[in-house]
């Protein structure tokens, strides 16, 4: 297999860049230059892309590669993926679902708390010396507050199991109800809003769920409500978010995503009821080793023509 | 004036309870916060009389007293006080209360019970999700614009899975294991009984439980047994995967080798509420991001101190109407508690 050639979007993992190089003829993308003339150039030998939740394939990079076969991506999410031109061209398509539910889950519950229960700031608050001269002042209970989940797909399911722990209530929002769950259905997101204290967003990016919190989901959500993002930057119109935390119209935000990564609003910065993570949802060493292993597993299954272990398309 | 004059001889009719510090919630509410119909303060730290006097002039009125972590009762002050009956405590540790000398007298002791377990369980989870996800330190990391300048933050560690061990199976040590088996931890613990009804692992030490566990919670009371319970071997059972949390009491830990091993890198990180000699905390913590901390405000909620007060004044209420105490603490069986 070692002239297959495999096209890394960005870099993501060493120890898979390490992989990929011994298996395959792998190009670093990132490093190359001039891209387009690296792609007309590498044109015939290359039939695989991996990818992950920053890079992927795009329409115009399908386009420029007719020996592509399969991409392969290094994250759950498929945003970055031009999946309808897969489809056309019958290009598999892999991700990493399962082994990163319970990180991402994880990470939503530990926002949650840091940012009821103002950990980081207590933290800043013992560094700083300031508890020689008083105490810090009184935090929100997590216990029992309500929590909304939009898009109750594994990860979904996974926060409420933890959430529920803390006998939280739970109730949702998806695209359609899921009469087998017992937690309680909102038909819209402003609804779900109004009638919880902690909002998550937990479903996969597409047209449809673009800016899906909008000023009118945060008007809902309200001055003591908290918004929490583990999915797709995208997910939130950015501005607003920003403006209504700024203005107090909103309660805190714990978030791991932004519109344009590594880019983040400036004025969150000295906001002690925010807390801003740089997209670490599955960064943990245990569950990138794993969805590295997936990605070097679906690229072999691929070129020995057996079956893809997590296949999309 | 006749108004004031009626008030006042009503005022006098009310049983007394005596306060010798004002409880930390004061500080935040104002000193009505505690406040009751039924009952009236006598505020031992708003006289000018010095407190053997105080205790003195007032000895036949105080039937009870409200007391917190910064204002003990001990055995001298029960000795002055004849018509003592009941120490309500806003806390729920009880090592600043002479609990033999209060059996020995028949005086009743009332706490603030399991109000605030879930907050501290609470705690638990946010420090320990904290500390192996780096929560705070990506947190600073990226306040610090550092994301765009430096790129991608190190890698964390999962939870999901890992061995937990708990010292001390109490109420919040309940409320810990409930929600950590959420996130697919397994849970052991150690307590000075084993606990037949637990579904869970008991060890008979603490080192036991150390080796056999990756984060080590600390959740029991401080008493003469546990004092420097975690000690140099219990760290090195524990070991360089290992991660420590403490919210129970500082010097259940020995603070010296603590940071020893955190700034050898000998255990994985730490989560520290309370500490040995509160609030100076040793400075070779601030230079660490695998340690957490906060001001022992492990339980400082608004809905906490809502509850509190409901049962502070519901215990006190409750005594002076001869009726049950709504958290008694059973005075027989009692460990040595640490002063």
């Amino acid at each position: 297999m070692e002239s297959i050639g495999v096209l890394m979007a960005c870099p993501m993992n060493p120890y898979l860049e390490q992989e990929l190089d011994k298996r395959f003829t792998l190009h670093r993308f990132w490093k190359v230059p001039d891209k387009s003339t690296f792609l007309t150039s590498h044109s015939n030998s290359i039939r695989a892309v991996v990818g992950n939740a920053s890079a992927g394939a795009d329409s115009q990079m399908i386009e420029a590669l007719p020996k592509l076969e399969i991409v392969a991506s290094f994250s759950v999410g498929l945003d970055k993926i031009d999946l309808a031109k897969c489809k056309e061209k019958g290009i598999r398509v892999t991700n990493t679902p399962d082994v990163l539910t319970e990180d991402v889950a994880d990470l939503a519950i530990g926002l949650m708390l840091a940012v009821l229960r103002k950990l980081c700031e207590s933290d800043r608050y013992v560094r700083s010396g300031k508890w020689k001269i008083g105490n810090y002042s009184l935090t929100t209970k997590f216990t029992g507050k309500r929590v909304g989940i939009i898009g109750l797909g594994r990860i979904g399911m996974a926060i409420a199991k933890r959430a529920e722990a803390f006998s939280c209530p739970i109730s949702y929002h998806s695209r359609t109800e899921k009469p087998e769950i017992k937690y309680k259905y909102y038909p819209s997101v402003v609804e779900l809003a109004a009638n919880c204290d902690i909002l998550v967003v937990a479903c996969s990016l597409t047209e449809e769920t673009r800016h899906i919190i909008n000023r009118k989901v945060i008007d809902a959500l309200g001055a003591k409500g908290v918004l929490i993002n583990i999915g797709r930057g995208p997910h939130v119109d950015e501005p607003e978010l920003v403006s209504a935390l700024v203005e107090r119209r909103l309660g805190g935000a714990g978030l791991d995503v932004f519109e344009h990564e590594p880019e983040v609003p400036e004025e969150l910065f000295g906001l002690d009821n925010v807390v801003l993570l740089p997209h670490v949802g599955s960064g943990t060493v245990e569950t990138r080793k794993a969805m590295a292993d997936l990605v070097l597993g679906n690229l072999e299954a691929h070129f020995l023509k057996k079956p893809l272990l997590t296949p999309v398309v | 004036m006749a108004a004031e004059n009626q008030s006042q001889t009503s005022q006098s009719d009310l049983p007394c309870v005596l306060i010798l510090k004002p409880p930390p919630s004061f500080a935040l509410f104002g000193d009505h916060f505690l406040d009751s119909p039924k009952f009236q303060y006598l505020k031992a730290y708003e006289s000018p009389l010095p407190l053997s006097q105080f205790l003195h002039t007032h000895a036949q009125s105080v039937q009870a007293i409200l007391s917190s972590g910064g204002a003990p009762v001990t055995a001298d002050t029960i000795r002055l006080l004849p018509r003592l009956d009941l120490v309500v405590t806003t806390s729920q540790g009880l090592n600043h209360i002479d609990l033999s000398e209060c059996r020995c007298r028949g005086i009743a002791v009332a706490s603030a019970g399991t109000i605030f377990s879930a907050d501290c369980a609470d705690s638990v989870v946010g420090l320990l999700i904290d500390v192996l996800r780096k929560i705070s330190a990506a947190n600073r990391y990226v306040k610090q614009g550092l994301w765009s300048s430096q790129g991608v933050y190190p890698l964390g560690y999962k939870l999901g899975g890992k061995r937990v061990g708990i010292v001390g199976l109490g109420s919040i040590g309940t409320e810990v294991a409930k929600r950590l088996e959420a996130f697919g931890c397994s849970i052991s613990y150690n307590s000075r009984t084993k606990k037949p009804l637990a579904p869970y692992t008991f060890y008979p030490n603490v080192v036991q439980l150390a080796a056999n566990c990756d984060a080590l919670i600390i959740c029991c009371a401080l008493t003469d047994e546990t004092h420097h319970l975690i000690n140099k071997e219990v760290l090195s059972a524990l070991g360089k995967d290992g991660v420590i949390i403490n919210i129970a009491r500082g010097p259940i830990i020995d603070e010296k080798e603590l940071v020893r091993c955190l700034v050898k890198g000998e255990i994985r990180g730490a989560g520290l509420d309370v500490f040995e000699h509160e609030p100076d905390v040793p400075v070779e913590l601030f230079e660490l991001d695998n340690v957490v901390m906060s001001p022992h405000n492990a339980v400082f909620t608004w809905e906490s101190f809502e509850d509190l007060c409901k049962l502070v004044v519901g215990n006190f209420e409750a005594f002076f109407s001869n009726e049950p105490l709504l958290s008694p603490v059973a005075l027989d069986h009692l460990p040595q508690f640490s002063g």
